[in-house]
């Protein structure tokens, strides 16, 4: 449904650091395709030139079989997109915003009101309010309406829960699920690595490269070290015994645990409870784990 | 010494009709990493922004590093620091500039600015960019920056809304490990976030739902309390049944 091939985007000045740097990946048709990494890996430039706002520099790029360069008044026809700042009509009503996306695209909000019909129904009770005075929620699940009010063939949403608290960012990846059951292509970015296990597949993205695409599942099973999770009462003083085991390949707090790190075979779980019970760590519960993609990001990083 | 950092009580605000912020009560430890979590629109917002001294309460009262919010408000400035994702360096000034500027706002001395800079450069390994505009540095180090100069005159407390939002998860982890150093130096640390993994490194956390404190207490025991598994788990009981949203 969507390829992008060897794109390149270059700011500024030629022979500049490239903000998107031969970027190749393909989504398949009624996918969730998850774009994850932190802010100015290069994420908002690809989807500008999959959505045909932004010229590649090198590469080419197909939408639902359509170029992004010579067919783009094409795939802006077939296409939803929700940029990640709010660019809906502040003054314009809920209900207005809604009928002039769907009037520009020669429908009505009727003729495809059971792709938003979910998610509308939140936001009927308001629909007379201006959309700049909505909360932020809100003008999200608006967003989403415009941009599925047209039936697109491939939705597009940059960001869409940054910035959002874990409740509201719940929500909209339970909408998304629903809307994947209509048949829409869904790519959809996010710095939150914990959103991608909701994803089909992902694409890790770092400084304007794709360092991993897969699934999920064989991403974390890809993970090629033996990892252990550690805690402890005194949890900053663990740590430092964790960054200061030198046989480690990482080791790095993750939320109520440490997790520590080491090649293959290399350690035992024995070995490793001595080793923080020799640095005072007498209480420390130390357990064989699995890698999070936030642990597969980390390798990718250090790599 | 045996003042609170923070003490409020009943510390409440309303615009109109609407009460942002709805009688809270809590103290935070001098030293204490505390997290203040909410929905969007619970009313962190407010609340931290009458605890800076920002916007003046409508009722209740509070003490911040023992300065009355009503009356003192100027001294409370000179010893917090605040930074936020949203505003935190002067993207068209060079790090030395920057550091320079807000040593100055908050009154060190020449000589004491001085080793502060050269300290705060190399803590940082910035000292090759020191002459780089701020605005022209990856997003991971201006936040690192950022958290250093909001520091920079040891302030009994910092406030940190929302500092690691869209960070990479290694820089993410080296922020914390400044909030750590921070903490240690006596530093106390004020901080949101809708990062559950971080409420896990916070001394305690507090959870606001449409303008009030609902918990309040340890990691742990707020798991064990709400027989969560996670922090994930005991915000989404918490704040799911919240009525509004920002």
């Amino acid at each position: 449904m969507i390829t992008a091939n060897q794109l390149v985007k270059t700011y500024g000045k030629k022979g500049g650091v490239p903000a998107v740097d031969q970027v190749s990946f393909s989504v398949d048709r009624g996918e969730i395709f998850g774009l994850i990494g932190p802010d100015g890996a290069g994420k908002t430039s690809i989807f500008r030139m999959l959505t045909t706002l932004l010229l590649p520099d090198g590469g080419t790029a197909v939408v639902d079989g359509l170029d992004v360069v010579s067919d783009y008044r094409k795939i802006r026809r077939i296409i939803g997109y929700m940029p990640g700042k709010f660019s809906l009509y502040p003054d314009l009503s809920v209900a207005e915003n809604l009928r002039f996306f769907a009037t520009l695209f020669h429908t009505t909000v009727e003729e495809n009101y059971h792709l938003i019909r979910d998610i509308y129904e939140q936001l009927e009770r308001f629909r007379d309010r201006r959309a700049g005075k909505l909360s932020g929620g809100m003008k999200q699940k608006l967003a989403l309406c415009c941009a599925l009010i047209h039936a697109p063939s491939v939705l597009f949403l940059d960001e869409p829960t940054t910035g959002v608290d874990p409740v509201s960012r719940k929500e909209f990846w339970e909408i998304l699920q629903r809307l994947k059951t209509q048949q829409i292509t869904i790519m959809v970015s996010t710095p939150y690595m914990d959103e991608a296990m909701r994803c089909d597949r992902i694409g890790l993205i770092q400084q304007g490269c794709l360092l991993s695409v897969d699934t999920p599942k064989n991403m974390i099973g890809a993970y090629p070290d033996d990892l252990f999770r550690v805690k402890a009462a005194d949890m900053h003083g663990l740590l430092k015994a964790t960054a200061a085991n030198d046989r480690k390949t990482s080791g790095y707090a993750f939320g109520e645990y440490a997790h520590i790190s080491f090649e293959k075979g290399t350690v035992t779980l024995t070995e490793l409870r001595s080793y923080y019970s020799r640095h005072g760590f007498s209480d420390a519960v130390v357990e064989v784990s699995s890698a999070t993609i936030e642990d597969c990001f980390i390798k990718f990083l250090s790599n | 010494m045996n003042i609170p950092a923070i003490r409020a009580e009943k510390l409440t605000k309303r615009f109109g009709d609407f009460t942002a912020t709805d009688a809270i009560t809590f103290e935070v430890a001098r030293g204490e990493i505390f997290g203040f979590l909410g929905a969007n629109g619970a009313g962190k917002t407010t609340a931290m922004r009458m605890l800076s001294g920002l916007s003046r309460p409508t009722s209740g009262s509070a003490a911040v590093a023992g300065y009355d919010i009503y009356k003192q408000t100027d001294l409370i400035k000179k010893n917090i620091g605040y930074m936020s994702q949203k505003f935190s360096l002067y993207e068209d000034l060079t790090v030395r500039e920057n550091i320079r500027f807000f040593g100055g706002i908050y009154g060190l001395a020449h000589d004491r600015l001085r080793d502060k800079t050269a300290e705060l450069l190399s803590r940082l390994a910035l000292g090759g960019e020191a002459d780089r505009l701020v605005g022209s540095l990856p997003l991971g180090w201006k936040q690192k920056l950022a958290f250093s100069v909001a520091v920079i005159h040891e302030p009994a407390i910092v406030f940190l809304d929302e500092p690691t939002g869209g960070v990479d998860p290694l820089t993410r982890r080296q922020f914390w490990s400044l909030i750590y150093e921070a903490a240690d130096r006596g530093i106390t640390v004020f901080v949101t976030t809708h990062y559950m993994d971080e409420a896990e490194y916070c001394h305690r956390v507090s959870i606001m739902v449409d303008g009030k404190i609902v918990a309040l207490d340890t990691p742990y025991q707020l798991k064990q309390q709400f027989h969560a598994a996670s922090m994930e788990e005991v915000f989404y009981r918490l704040a799911r049944g919240a009525k509004r949203g920002d």
